[in-house]
């Protein structure tokens, strides 16, 4: 089978498009690369998914625990504890665990039933917790940045009578990204390599549609060798790091685009600050 | 029984595996300072690829990985005069005698070797973590420090070892008490080497039937992962306050802003 036949049939593998039966036996090179390839799509989409969501509830948080009200900073401050306390894969696995136990037909609310079903499927419970893990940790990383907006920002907010929300949206706001983005970077590789857990943990990969590392320990565990396997999700997780680092470099190019070159903050991964 | 004896399988792991990893580590950052090319390439290259690489891909790799690279290099010893190869098509053929462990050898001795591998696996990718934060930490060391030391006329390896690095572990400090806690927070995966570990026992003994026994109850694994997220929770918790005791204690009379922070207050 020529390697054009091998992208034709396994490339959208993954997503259940193409040849259904795995390759059993005499596996090529080819057919490593393609079908783990296929797998990253998963990763992509649990990683940029969570991400973007994650992004507005973290600046919720954020707020929520530099607030003065007692009754929002507790359960922010809660939140992030609970998240960054516990191993993500121990909450994968109680998600898991909860979301099986709902009721099958679905719950009534309101006289309308909610069907539960999916959530056990990995592509919304898996979506669901890695949501709010990368919504903890930015939140903590926001909220350090938010701490560290320069005081004079705010007296000359003040001095021009920008109060509220225009103060928020066009002083606070920026300056709080501009602080974060190098860490939130950091959070942003970890969380793409937080998401080769999901098919490790409890969420089953339906009719084999796995991501990267299921395919990869598909053929480690059919040939005994992780020579081949392994280095090649390596590989494709070092691409996709640097793309990461490329996009929010560009993103934190143009966030520091009024400041004199040299006070522009680089990005690179701060060990002080990794998840 | 054996599910509180895993809690302690846990502990035993985290205390053996962080000096290992600490040593990795400045074994690590001493090789990406080095002055001879080949040794600083495979520092760097050691630190960069472990860390952009997710680390559940290196404990499945590396578990297989080193229990062949031992077999093999046990086989290439014992057995010299072994003609077939290693190799035959899906299969990992080594003599009787390069078997790790030996067929023959009890039981415990099985499992101690998977937790060995497991502690090497973990020593090698936080190894990995730590030659960054100590890499950084040696140059956050100021280098009037350095200056000095050559002045009262230290040789290059008197400076490094006396001057160096005693000074640089206030810098390390708050990168290594994060990796503590990744390190913590990386101790269920050790379910997934192959160890009977806390997580291993929370599936057995909260489903409603496993392979040995059926269980009068229903299925608890639910509380069982509650039960787990707050050891893991009182872990964290305990481990911040001793690190936040440590950094005080690590900063006094250092030329940093934590160090003069303390001399004014104490002034």
């Amino acid at each position: 089978m020529s390697c054009a036949q091998t992208i034709q049939d396994y490339a959208l593998r993954s997503i259940g498009f193409g040849e259904r039966l795995l390759p059993r036996s005499d596996f090529t090179l080819c057919e490593h690369f393609v079908l783990i390839g296929s797998g990253m799509i998963w990763n992509v989409y649990f990683g940029a998914l969570a991400l973007f969501l994650g992004f507005f509830l973290a600046i919720a948080v954020a707020l929520g625990k530099a607030s003065s009200n007692p009754w929002v900073r507790k359960p922010a401050e809660w939140f992030i504890f609970i998240f960054r306390g516990s191993p993500l894969f121990i909450q994968f696995f109680l998600a898991y665990e909860a979301f099986v136990l709902l009721p099958k037909v679905g719950i009534e609310i309101f006289g309308i039933t909610a069907e539960t079903r999916w959530l056990t499927r990995a592509w919304a419970g898996a979506l669901i917790v890695l949501f709010l893990n990368t919504a903890a940790y930015s939140g903590e990383i926001f909220y350090g940045a938010l701490r560290s907006v320069p005081k004079g920002d705010m007296e000359a907010a003040d001095a021009y009578g920008i109060t509220g929300w225009s103060r928020f949206r066009r002083i606070t706001w920026p300056t709080m990204m501009r602080l974060a983005w190098p860490a939130y970077t950091n959070e942003a590789i970890f969380l793409f390599h937080a998401t080769a857990l999901v098919f490790f943990s409890s969420f089953p990969a339906w009719q084999q549609r796995g991501d990267a590392l299921y395919y990869a320990n598909y053929f480690a565990d059919r040939t005994f060798n992780p020579f081949v396997a392994y280095p090649i999700v390596a590989g494709y997780f070092i691409v996709l790091t640097l793309c990461v680092i490329m996009i929010f470099g560009l993103i934190n190019t143009r966030l520091n685009r009024h400041l004199p070159q040299e006070h522009r903050a680089k990005i690179r991964i701060r060990p002080q600050i990794m998840r | 029984m054996l599910f509180y004896a895993s809690f302690v399988t846990v502990m035993v792991l985290l205390v053996i595996t962080a000096p290992i990893a600490l040593l990795f580590g400045l074994g690590g950052a001493i090789a990406s300072r080095s002055r001879i090319l080949p040794i600083r390439w495979f520092g760097n290259i050691y630190t960069s690829v472990v860390r952009g690489v997710p680390d559940i891909v290196f404990f499945l790799f590396f578990v297989i990985a080193l229990d062949q690279a031992f077999e093999w290099i046990r086989h290439q010893v014992k057995c010299p005069d072994w003609t077939e190869p290693i190799r035959q098509g899906s299969d990992f053929v080594v003599c009787a005698q390069a078997k790790l462990p030996l067929s023959s050898s009890p039981q415990w001795i099985h499992e101690t070797y998977g937790f060995f591998l497991a502690v090497l696996t973990f020593a090698i990718v936080f190894g990995a973590f730590a030659a960054n934060v100590l890499f950084g930490a040696m140059r956050a060391v100021p280098r009037a420090q350095m200056e000095t030391a050559e002045a009262y006329g230290m040789n290059q390896r008197q400076a490094f070892w006396r001057i160096l690095v005693p000074q640089m572990w206030v810098y390390a400090l708050p990168g290594l008490s994060n990796l503590w806690m990744i390190l913590i927070k990386a101790t269920p995966l050790l379910f997934l080497l192959g160890v009977e570990d806390i997580v291993y026992w929370a599936r057995e003994l909260g489903g409603s039937k496993s392979g040995v026994f059926e269980y009068p109850h229903p299925d608890w694994r639910l509380w069982y992962f509650i039960g787990l997220l707050f050891f893991y929770l009182g872990l964290t918790r305990i481990s911040e306050v001793i690190l936040a005791r440590l950094t005080t204690r690590l900063s006094h009379g250092q030329a940093t802003v934590g160090g003069e922070a303390q001399r004014k207050a104490a002034a």
